[in-house]
């Protein structure tokens, strides 16, 4: 197991080699010049900077270094936590973000319980009703599920919840630590959101095997043996199901830490997601490269944790 | 069931590109969800190519008198904020679609292809060296890599292209790699090498055509993939600039009078859903055959 863990390691360098590399560059394929990017200030205001200072700046944020110096000093800032200063606010970026990653994450794990209550009865009773209307039902929504995107549902759910019923709020956001009902009210939409997103494929998949596994001797013994049906299904069944559904649902939940994007955005929920839009349409490079390289890199690790976790469920699995 | 399917059509020694084509019409019209999903996919091709033809107005034409107005027998599916029409813009809509989607289609096939190509034809570390950046492309999650490329590029077509190509070289490049990783050592290839055909001509004309099923397969679902992410970052404002007639730019648009006119943020939203799930069916339809996962090792 150890010999895996570091063998995964490993395999990482390269990834976040490549991550770093990305997020070092998106600065530098701006059209335009560079240091005038990160001072936020705009090509036709350059005269308003004599040439002195320029060159001050120049050297001040390093663009007179070669490329692979420059990108050697930036990476060893960062191990550091220095990603910068925010153009807008002059704050420290590293700040800035950890401020709003707790928002994401509270989201996050909200969805993925939704996600899971969605999934887990969908899939199993798809697949004890096997070639029922209750069982087309489920892989209708599956299906639908995957092909709606997830901002149209978001504003379908406020036009329903929101603005025709008035039950729910459509934007706004409490800390589940100070007010958590209030966090509910405002979590609740967008959870539905993200959750569909992971309970559509996660539904297919645990009716796959679901279907599987009612099919093996031990479920078979098990009913043999006059085990209740509930007994059969959630202790032996759906256990052996869930473990291969392990993937699935972390790489759904990588991508809710990380893909929320939009639905922050929609929902005006205060995450890293949205800073990351902001800090776009805002044209401030730092938080853009630091938002970018935190949520790549919480992709990658807990790519890396559910990998370990699922060897760890079922060690037949081997290392490619 | 996936099981019988593929050992009943299983990989032929040396396919070739016409009877894979030809299988995939058969199972495609065998398959009632994936028939559903090739008319669904046909319909939007064809409106994408014959748009002036039925679109009922001009897409552009603003008329503010008329702005968030319900469906009627002038306009179908009602109008935008600035009174356009709803339906006529769903209409160029899908040649706005279609356009991203082949763009990013060929991009991500035209380096994808060669790059698993050669991987898998020359092995050792040039494989080893490729396959590793192959899989760092794929560890970061790519729609916030899209994100940040449209971020540093600007919005526009070219800018897509390029963001969402990039994602989907890494899975071409599986795919093909897997497949000729498989086939170079058959004795069909043996045989074109002791007739002194170069590696290059037996790697394009005759091992690259076994890749074309399974590539049919990623095309399908790279298609979806390539139209949700354009409606997603035009949606986000950072995609297709206005006034283009974009799926996701005309949800983006009409968010701000969601409680005069749900309407108009209803039909463009379900006629993205339609053609992803249409493409999605024609894939899983597809994949029941030639299952690419096989390859992708």
């Amino acid at each position: 197991m150890i010999r895996y863990i570091i063998q995964r390691l490993l395999q990482l360098i390269p990834v976040l080699i490549l991550v770093s590399v990305a997020v070092f560059l998106i600065v530098r394929i701006i059209p335009g010049d560079p240091v005038l990017v990160m001072l936020g200030i705009d090509p036709e205001e350059r005269v308003r900077i004599s040439e002195e200072q320029y060159q001050a700046l120049r050297q001040q944020l390093g663009f007179d270094r070669p490329i692979y110096i420059q990108y050697a000093n930036w990476v060893s800032k960062i191990v550091q936590g220095d990603l910068g200063l925010s153009l807008r606010s002059r704050r420290p970026v590293f700040e800035i973000i950890f401020e709003r990653y707790p928002a994401t994450i509270y989201l996050a794990v909200t969805a993925l319980f939704t996600g899971l209550a969605i999934a887990i009865p969908m899939g199993v009773i798809a697949a004890i009703r096997q070639n029922t209307k209750v069982d087309y039902a489920a892989m209708g929504f599956a299906l639908w599920g995957i092909a709606m995107p997830n901002f149209w549902l978001a504003l379908m759910l406020i036009v329903l919840f929101s603005l025709k019923l008035g039950w729910l709020p459509s934007i706004g956001y409490a800390s589940p630590l100070e007010d958590p009902f209030r966090f509910l009210q405002h979590a609740l939409l967008p959870a539905v959101v993200m959750g569909t997103d992971l309970a559509a494929p996660l539904t297919r998949y645990i009716r796959a095997e679901m279907l599987e596994q009612l099919k093996q001797d031990y479920v078979r013994t098990a009913w043999a043996k006059g085990l209740p049906s509930r007994m059969v299904i959630v202790k032996h069944a759906l256990k052996n199901s869930l473990i291969a559904a392990v993937t699935v649902v972390g790489l759904q939940t990588a991508q809710l830490l990380g893909g929320s994007t939009i639905v922050e955005t929609v929902f005006s929920w205060p995450g890293v997601g949205r800073l990351l839009i902001e800090a776009i349409y805002s044209r401030d490079y730092p938080v853009v490269q630091g938002s970018v390289l935190l949520i790549a890199v919480t992709y990658v690790f807990i790519n890396l944790f559910v990998d370990i976790v699922y060897k760890w469920l079922d060690p037949r699995i081997k290392l490619e | 069931m996936k099981e019988e399917a593929l050992t009943r059509v299983a990989w032929p020694e040396a396919e070739t590109a016409g009877s894979g084509f030809v299988a995939a019409c058969r199972v495609i019209a065998r398959n009632r969800l994936a028939l559903l999903g090739l008319i669904i996919v046909g319909i939007w091709l064809l409106t994408a190519l014959f748009a002036p033809y039925i679109a009922t107005h001009d897409a552009y034409e603003i008329n503010i008198a008329n702005r968030l107005k319900g469906p009627s027998a002038e306009h179908w599916l009602g109008t935008d904020y600035l009174g356009r029409d709803t339906f006529s813009r769903i209409v160029f809509g899908a040649r706005t679609a279609l356009q991203v989607a082949i763009g990013a289609v060929f991009l991500g096939a035209f380096f994808g292809i060669p790059i698993g190509a050669i991987s898998g034809f020359a092995g050792r570390w040039i494989d080893s060296a490729i396959m590793r950046v192959m899989d760092a492309i794929m560890a970061f999650p790519g729609r916030l890599l899209a994100i940040a490329l449209v971020a540093s590029m600007g919005g526009g077509l070219f800018s897509l292209y390029i963001a969402l190509g990039i994602n989907s070289i890494p899975s071409y490049a599986r795919i093909v790699r897997g497949v000729v990783l498989s086939q170079k050592e058959k004795e069909y290839v043996e045989a074109a090498r002791m007739t002194g055909e170069s590696d290059l001509n037996i790697l394009f004309f005759q091992v690259l055509p076994n890749c074309l099923s399974p590539l049919l397969v990623r095309l399908s679902l790279d298609f979806a993939h390539a139209i949700l992410a354009e409606s997603s970052l035009s949606f986000l404002g950072l995609g297709l600039p206005p006034p283009t007639a974009s799926w996701g730019l005309m949800l983006k648009e009409v968010t701000p009078f969601l409680q005069l006119q749900p309407l108009a943020a209803f039909f463009p939203g379900l006629t993205i859903s339609l053609i992803i799930l249409g493409f999605n069916l024609l894939g899983d339809g597809l994949r029941d055959v030639f299952d690419p996962r096989q390859y992708e090792r």
